[in-house]
């Protein structure tokens, strides 16, 4: 009983690091393809590109960990703009199939990137002291690693969150997630919005990247191979909204890491066919909307 | 004379919002029955309703003697029940003489097989351009309805609602949207509708109302404010009062 | 061939003489250069499964990721028939067919309630899920080793596989002919109109009476069926089946090799495959990076000047060169 009691606390614990990152990762998702309508299957690139900045910040530059984590968002977030811009924009019109087309061409121009710039094989984020070792909680001892990810990620859940409840951006952000059309009558600069949103969800990739670089390896396919999670946590969540891809993000994060832990010789299934079952019971996600 | 279409105490609410209050609503064989109110007086949804689209609240459809209310669209459409919409919702990318084809060849339960080339189906075809004749659309049978001017789709919005040789057919605003020059046009095509079908028009043109119209049905907030003749609609103080200065689209 | 396939109750359905090029080619390639004729039943394999996608998302306007798992469903179905019942080609063929088929059905009436990022999501999903069975059910499936050395019988007893790999050219080219020849009259049947019809306006069949879903999944079984064919030939051709089958790579490698040639033209799915395979081969192995690199660009550029692919820009070159006011 007591080593069973004992698993599920590291369950959940490891499931709730891994559950945060996903979310850090996947909530701009969410958001920008409630706002835009636009199905970004590359936004696993933000993500990769941020923990790959990190990493080349603080071993290149020999900046501290905090400082290169800061620098990579920024720098992603500012890049991510200019694709925007450039490219994204053209597209919000178009149809769903030119998006995936779209998007599945940059993940392959991402990847080619990487790989030539980092080589294939996956790259270690060199971890500050204080990350590293144990720490102790309530008479148990966990890595140190995992706590700092899920204070840091429940931190900027909160600021996240009052933000869009609060501020003007976010009601500008809910609004045209209700109706786009009706918000851009109501003179709401749809173009800054999207473009600043879209940023601010890419450098939030960036960070969930960067942060989650020892939960979630960086190697030159991470836009492939993590796809299908982001999507899920968004899909399962609910688009547009922030509450849905967190509770998209627990289940997945705390699913994944239990059943990998208890029945290792099914690996990823059960979250596939959980995925599968809420979709068919709701396909607009547990808290999205009815369309 | 029967009524071929009923709706009895249909109603339809969005949690505390009320489109639909108890509509009584009966259209008669051979009728020519228009559906006006101001907007968001519910109209759009009684004709969602009545297609299946929407599904009421409470109350019941009727068609043709039989309680239609849980069927689903493509049932009632086999039952003879055809409508077009509001704005035109056609087959933008395939050609007109597709886009009424498509309708007929359901109707002939040919619409499914896979063995032979459409071409073969020269019934369908036939009967398509005939209708097209009919309407005057002919010449654009093979020209794809995304390079049509508008008026010009807005009549095959209605040429495919007639391939279904429906036995009530709802219009949904056939004018809306067409410049004046070309819906001289859109009227003439409803004046030739076979006297055998029973018609219900939701319009806003007054013009085309009073001109087509044997009986008319004023909607106000989801209610029958009143129903009677033109001229007793016309007359009717209440009617006026609801479209004070609303008159012409 | 440069022309979209003119369906419809006023087009025609007759073979045009240009279309008779790729068996010419194919015919050519069997005769004169008989050391590329791997590559070539490898090209031909691709192009009846880039037909079956093109059925669905072409003609039918269903947008997924998840068509490797027919194929993949599909190759190791033949390849586990063979291991454990017989190596004939042509019942192992047979059960491919079957068993994508009956996939397909099931996963489509399941999926096709939906639509859009659900739709999307949940093709995803399948291709993930039978990707983690093929994975991990390693005493059925080889696992990630595959397997090898499929036991492969000569068909109907008569023809051999030999070792310069013709009678598997030949093989897999008569099943694409049956493949090319399936869906071109799906294409141009009533049934194929009414396809056109639910992509080009889903509200608008309903309100004629059409039976949306049951046709959406016709064609989505039927095309299921053809992917695992496709994945069939595979396996019996190389004697080898492996996880690479399967995934969202290889249902995304498809799609790009399909949108190069053109979507919505029977004959983008001969162009496009011929092309990337070809290029793949020779480039690749130059640099696999700038391989990739180049197809990401390449995708990019389609989707914002060149949307109907290869045979789209021949067509727009055709159209200027007849001048205008043709």
């Amino acid at each position: 009983m007591e080593a069973f009691l004992a698993s599920l606390v590291s369950i959940a614990f490891h499931g709730l690091a891994y559950g945060m990152i996903l979310y850090a990762i996947s909530v701009g998702l969410s958001v920008t393809m409630g706002l835009m309508g636009f199905v970004n299957l590359a936004h696993g690139v933000f993500a990769m590109a941020g923990g790959y900045l990190m990493i080349t910040a603080m071993t290149k530059l020999g900046m501290a960990w905090l400082p290169a984590l800061v620098l990579a968002c920024i720098v992603v977030a500012l890049g991510s703009m200019v694709l925007e811009r450039l490219l994204y924009s053209r597209l919000y019109t178009a149809g769903e199939l030119e998006q995936v087309l779209f998007t599945i061409g940059l993940i392959f121009v991402a990847v080619a990137v990487a790989r030539l710039a980092y080589g294939p094989l996956p790259l270690a984020a060199p971890l500050p002291e204080f990350m590293k070792g144990q720490t102790e909680l309530l008479g148990r001892s966990f890595p140190s690693y995992r706590v700092v990810v899920i204070v840091s990620s429940a931190v900027l859940i909160a600021v996240l969150w009052i933000g869009l409840e609060r501020t003007r951006w976010g009601a500008m952000v809910r609004a045209a997630v209700d109706n786009r059309a009706m918000a851009q009558s109501v003179g709401i600069n749809t173009v800054r919005l999207f473009t600043f949103t879209f940023a601010l969800g890419s450098g939030l990739a960036a960070l969930g990247g960067a942060l989650g670089a020892d939960l979630i390896a960086m190697t030159p396919t991470y836009p492939f191979e993590q796809l299908v999670y982001f999507l899920i946590v968004v899909s399962i969540g609910g688009l547009g909204t922030l509450r849905g891809p967190f509770l998209g993000a627990l289940l997945i994060g705390i699913g994944d890491t239990a059943c990998k832990y208890w029945v290792p010789q099914f690996g990823a299934f059960f979250v596939y066919a959980a995925t599968m079952a809420i979709l068919l019971y709701r396909p607009q996600g547990l808290l999205g909307k009815k369309t | 004379m029967s009524a071929v279409l009923e709706t009895r105490a249909l109603c339809k609410s969005f949690g505390a919002l009320t489109v639909a209050d108890q509509i009584e609503f009966r259209l008669e064989e051979g009728a020519r029955h228009a559906l006006i109110g101001p907007n968001g007086a519910g109209k759009t949804t009684f004709i969602n309703m009545l297609t299946g689209r929407l599904a009421p609240t409470s109350g019941s459809v009727v068609l043709g003697g039989e309680d239609i209310t849980r069927l689903a669209q493509a049932a009632r459409v086999k039952r003879g029940l055809g409508r077009t919409f509001q704005i035109n919702t056609l087959f933008r990318d395939l050609t007109v003489l597709d886009n009424v084809g498509l309708g007929i060849a359901e109707r002939l339960g040919v619409a499914g097989r896979m063995w032979r080339p459409a071409s073969a189906y020269r019934s369908v075809r036939n009967e398509a351009m005939a209708l097209l004749e009919s309407l005057g659309i002919a010449a654009d049978a093979a020209a794809r309805v995304v390079d049509l001017p508008y008026g010009k789709q807005r009549l095959v919005e209605i040429a495919i609602a007639l391939g279904l040789r429906p036995k009530v057919l709802l219009l949904d605003e056939p004018a809306a949207g067409v410049p004046k020059v070309e819906s001289e046009r859109i009227l003439e095509v409803l004046d030739r509708l076979p006297a055998e079908i029973a018609i219900l028009i939701i319009e806003h043109d007054m013009d085309l109302v009073f001109r087509f119209a044997k009986r008319i049905t004023v909607l106000v907030q989801g209610q029958v404010l009143v129903e009677g003749t033109p001229d007793e609609i016309a007359a009717d103080r209440r009617v006026h009062e609801v479209y004070l200065g609303e008159g012409h689209a | 061939m440069f022309e979209p396939a003119s369906i419809g109750y006023s087009g025609s359905a007759r073979l045009r003489p240009v279309e008779a090029l790729p068996w010419v080619l194919a015919v050519l390639v069997y005769f004169f250069a008989p050391n590329y004729l791997a590559l070539g039943a490898y090209v031909v394999i691709i192009i009846l499964f880039a037909l079956s996608l093109d059925l669905i998302l072409g003609y039918g306007g269903i947008v997924t990721l998840g068509h490797s798992a027919y194929f993949g469903f599909g190759a190791y179905a033949a390849g586990v028939f063979a291991v454990r019942v017989t190596g004939d080609p042509l019942l192992g063929l047979a059960v491919a067919a079957v068993a994508a088929g009956l996939l397909g059905l099931a996963t489509g009436a399941v999926i096709l309630r939906t639509h859009g990022l659900a739709l999307l999501m949940l093709t995803l999903a399948i291709t993930s899920i039978v990707f983690e069975v093929a994975n991990k059910w390693t005493d059925v499936t080889g696992g990630a080793d595959g397997l090898h050395s499929v036991p492969i019988q000569p068909i109907l007893g008569l023809f051999r596989f030999d070792m310069f790999g013709k009678t598997a050219f030949l093989y897999c080219l008569i099943v694409l002919a049956a493949g090319w020849w399936l869906v071109r009259t799906i294409v141009h049947s009533p049934f194929g109109v009414s396809l056109a019809g639910t992509r080009e306006n889903d509200v608008r069949m309903h309100a004629i009476g059409a039976p949306v879903y049951r046709r959406r999944l016709q064609a989505y079984t039927i095309s299921a069926m053809l992917a695992g064919i496709a994945g069939g030939l595979l396996t019996q051709t190389t004697q080898f089946v492996g996880l690479s089958v399967l995934g969202f790579e290889r249902s995304g490698e498809l799609l790009v090799m399909l949108v190069l040639g053109g979507v919505r033209r029977i004959y983008g799915a001969f162009v496009g495959p011929l092309v990337f395979i070809v290029a793949q081969d020779y480039l690749a192995k130059q640099s696999p990076e700038y391989w990739t690199l180049g197809i990401g660009v390449l995708l990019i550029f389609i989707v914002m000047f060149a949307r109907g692919g290869l045979l789209g820009l021949l067509d727009r070159a055709r159209a200027k060169l007849k001048g205008p006011g043709r």
